[in-house]
């Protein structure tokens, strides 16, 4: 008899095309209801068929946001799996698949293609592997019925009828195998009521609570869910979703939308950004808000065009000629995809400067469990204000930020212009004004300090090492640092990346040794820290193009605090 | 006369030769809007880089004057988030035709309701001489040291084939009949190219006023630019080139006509609310 414990890792494999992200899907919908807390991330291949890709769901009785590597179940539905996942195997992982096809010993012998095919179609193998997980898991017939017959509702009696028979067939299977596997999970009501969002889709939704109305790109992985999230938005709810002929084009159409009073995002990833620099430092010239989702994939040029990486902090720190301020954000996990989102609109609107919001593919592709977000405290502030006769676009003030006039929003002219110009916008090569604006842009910098989030600490405080992260790595990083539980161990994570955190100083200066963990090669963020704060800190580092699992941050950081 | 609105009330110092066709353009282009009595704080002029795109500097109204060959996208958003406003957008032959080529080939296929003036000397005159788009084939240059061998690009042609719903030729000097095509330009429902020939006196020894002059007609009225094959054939002609307007198609629907958030609503998008109760409302369903 095996005993699977309360935060069981399933993995599903094959290949592009092979339903795994019906099987996904579905289970993922399907257990939450039934109260569990569920997590699935995903990686895949450059590919739309074939090669071998790979979902991790993470089922458990307790909050779970972060990668296990330990494959509890694997379901191979390739022989290509097995080498493929070899690394996360261990000898009490269950194997279930088909023998004659795949070769692993010991495994249980299920086969689903050919059950599949027996029933009438190779493509019944999805719900018959989605059925069998729900019989292990002692998921009650009736709801698996009512959810398959709801899944199915609309796409004919015959088809629903089909796959409520190979549904059974499924759940008959999984049954007779929780005889030898019996899985403890205790399932949680409140679950049930609970959302099921991605990363990517959270990044819309708070757009979309940011005002935004007005989103173009052109389609980049693993940028593309954002686009495709508010193209489905834009009818309901009033936003223009236009795809663009490339980024050079996305970039000046933004900026023209915030300059008519739009609320403007772009989403694109590294390489497409990199073609956007040129309207980046427009933005900063003209003193226009601008919202930049860079979705991070591993570069350099296409790199791997599927996978993750926090390789593009340095450009986004650097990009655009000229020197203007701006924001970089990066959500540390989907709740502040959301939250970060929404806000990053009312900053770029108050400072009138481009805002990052960086992830990367690996936060954009993984979902789960979450309350639904309250949004009564979210405000959509708008700063412009309409213009009297003798408005001038760039006015000199103590703060650097000259109210925002909208063209036909009052009598002013509203005038804005690449070259530099005087307050009133038009093309100056005074160099006393000149050297006025510089300053004036620049100075705004020092008016968002009020706005800056500072970097959360979590652990003792008497800590003697502190653990820095930033952006998506975080409930990794919380989840090994708690498993790590060293009482001179603290975690330092920053959501809010520049203009630096004046707040970190401090938990700097007490530590004894600074270790950051980044998914990128060079460190970029230790390198911010070190020119930013002066800080000596020691690096782990990850760029296969996957993202950190516990164990492996449990193992990395465990080897640098010996 | 009353003072036109358009045209500042001082003297505008202009960045441009003495004797530059721009000036005619700029006049040009003045009465056009006086005369349609548009309200000035409606109008918004648009414009990349070079001589040509300072124009907005040089008009009394609110102006976005971006970068090098990219005005078209920042105007197309213009106009869409806010379709009262009438945006015009002004570059030379550079400026449209090479740095910003893609944005006219994909601008023209949204059709947003604008109007594109390029000015057309066939020369770059910013960056002092080098060989542009338009410039016909054997012209030396600095860099162009053996000569032009490229085949000119024919935005007229260029147009008809991508169904550019208003296209049309003007000539810097005539004043009055460029005047009248910037209004039916301004007027027109829709994308409408202007490519103006005018000379540049600095560095374009070759097309001067003269050659124009002489290597231009005005269509007749009995031309029909409602026929595209017969526009296309119009298009093509070289030597001399024909001016006037070349194609006209009042069926297409422009990009603005095509967004369904204005169908029920006319208000431009700085006058809409967010409406957080829908949106989590939506967000309740993803379970």
């Amino acid at each position: 008899m095996t005993i699977l414990q309360d935060d069981l890792t399933i993995v599903l494999a094959g290949e592009a095309g092979q339903g795994l992200q019906t099987i996904e899907v579905l289970l993922t919908s399907l257990l939450k209801n039934n109260g569990y807390h569920v997590y699935a991330t995903k990686e895949y291949m450059s590919r739309v068929r074939g090669g071998m890709n790979s979902t991790t769901l993470r089922i458990a009785s307790r909050r779970v946001c972060a990668l296990r590597e330990k494959i509890d179940l694997l379901i191979p539905l390739h022989p290509n799996a097995i080498p493929h996942l070899q690394h996360r195997l261990t000898d009490e992982t269950v194997v279930i698949g088909d023998q004659s096809t795949i070769d692993y010993r010991p495994m249980i012998h299920v086969p689903f293609l050919k059950l599949a095919n027996e029933m009438g179609n190779s493509v019944y193998a999805n719900i018959l592997a989605v059925g069998m997980i729900a019989g292990l898991l002692k998921i009650d017939r009736e709801k698996c019925v009512q959810f398959i017959d709801r899944h199915f509702s609309g796409k004919g009696e015959e088809v629903k009828n089909n796959n409520l028979a190979v549904l059974h067939k499924g759940l008959d299977i999984g049954a007779g195998l929780a005889a030898s596997i019996v899985i403890e999970l205790v399932g949680d009501a409140g679950v049930a009521g609970e959302i099921l969002i991605t990363g990517g889709d959270a990044v819309a939704f708070g757009a979309l609570a940011g005002g935004c109305n007005y989103l173009c790109a052109y389609p980049m992985s693993p940028s593309t869910s954002v686009l495709n999230a508010m193209a489905a938005f834009s009818k309901q709810f009033g936003v223009i979703v236009e795809q663009v002929e490339d980024e050079v084009g996305v970039v000046n159409m933004a900026i023209g939308a915030w300059y008519a009073g739009a609320r403007a995002m772009v989403t694109t990833s590294g390489g497409g950004f990199a073609l956007m620099t040129e309207g980046l430092s427009l933005a900063g010239m003209i003193e226009s808000p601008l919202v930049i989702h860079l979705g991070q994939r591993p570069g350099p040029a296409t790199g791997l065009p599927t996978r993750t990486e926090q390789g593009d902090l340095s450009l986004a720190l650097y990009a655009g000629h000229g020197a203007f301020p701006r924001i970089i954000i990066a959500p540390r996990n989907i709740e502040e995809a959301f939250f970060l989102s929404q806000r990053a609109f009312n900053l770029a609107d108050k400072y009138q400067v481009p805002v990052f919001i960086l992830t990367d593919q690996y936060l954009v592709d993984t979902y789960y469990n979450t309350p639904c977000w309250e949004m009564d405290d979210l405000k959509v502030e708008k700063h412009f204000i309409e213009t009297a006769a003798d408005y001038r676009r760039h006015i000199f003030t103590a703060s650097g930020i000259s109210p925002r006039g909208l063209p036909g929003f009052g009598p002013g002219k509203v005038c804005v212009d690449s070259d530099e110009h005087d307050e009133g916008g038009y093309i100056t090569e005074n160099m006393d004004i000149r050297k006025k604006m510089v300053e004036k842009r620049l100075s705004k910098t020092a008016a968002m300090v009020n706005d800056i989030l500072p970097p959360q600490l979590t652990g003792p405080p008497d800590f003697e090492t502190l653990v820095i992260g930033w952006g998506s790595t975080y409930p990794a990083l919380a989840e090994a640092l708690d498993r790590i539980g060293n009482g001179k161990l603290a975690h330092l994570h920053f959501s809010w990346l520049y203009p630096p955190a004046q707040e970190a100083a401090r938990y700097l200066a007490q530590a004894k040794k600074i270790v950051v963990v980044e998914n990128n090669a060079t460190g970029q963020f230790a390198q911010l820290l070190k020119l930013t704060m002066d800080c000596q800190a020691e690096n782990i580092l990850k760029y296969n193009g996957l993202p950190f699992s516990v164990e492996e941050l449990v193992r990395e950081i465990s080897a640098h605090c010996d | 006369m009353s003072q036109n609105e358009f045209d500042f009330p001082h003297q505008v110092e202009t960045a441009w030769c003495p004797g530059c066709g721009n000036f005619a353009i700029r006049k040009s282009l003045l009465a056009a809007l006086d005369e349609l009595g548009l309200p000035r704080e409606k109008v918004v002029l648009v414009s990349g880089i070079g001589q040509a795109a300072k124009m907005p500097q040089y008009i009394n109204t609110s102006f976005f004057n971006g970068l090098h060959g990219r005005a078209l996208p920042a105007a197309t958003a213009i106009k869409a988030c806010n379709p009262e406003l009438k945006v015009i957008v002004v570059g030379g032959d550079g400026d449209v035709y090479g740095e910003g080529g893609n944005h006219l080939l994909h601008a023209t296929r949204r059709n947003p309701d604008l109007t594109l003036l390029v000015h057309d000397n066939m020369v770059y005159g910013l960056t002092k001489g080098q060989a542009s788009p338009t410039s016909r084939e054997g012209m030396v240059t600095l860099v162009q040291v053996n000569g032009v061998f490229e085949k000119p690009l024919n935005p007229l042609a260029l147009g008809v084939a991508l169904d550019v719903p208003f296209i049309a030729r003007a000539l810097a000097a005539d004043m009055d009949q460029t005047r009248e095509l910037f209004k039916k330009a301004i007027l027109h429902r829709g994308f409408a190219l202007v490519d103006i020939f005018q000379p540049c006196i600095s560095f374009n020894k070759v097309n001067t006023f003269k050659w124009f002059k002489d290597n231009s007609y005005y269509v007749g009225d009995d031309y029909n630019p409602a026929d595209r094959q017969a526009a296309f054939a119009k298009a093509l002609e070289e030597s001399p080139f024909p001016l006037g307007i070349i194609y006209r198609n009042e069926e297409r629907t422009t990009f603005e006509e095509n967004l369904p958030l204005y169908t029920q609503d006319k208000r431009a998008l700085y006058e809409r609310e967010t409406d957080f109760v829908k949106i989590r409302q939506l967000l309740q369903s993803r379970v």
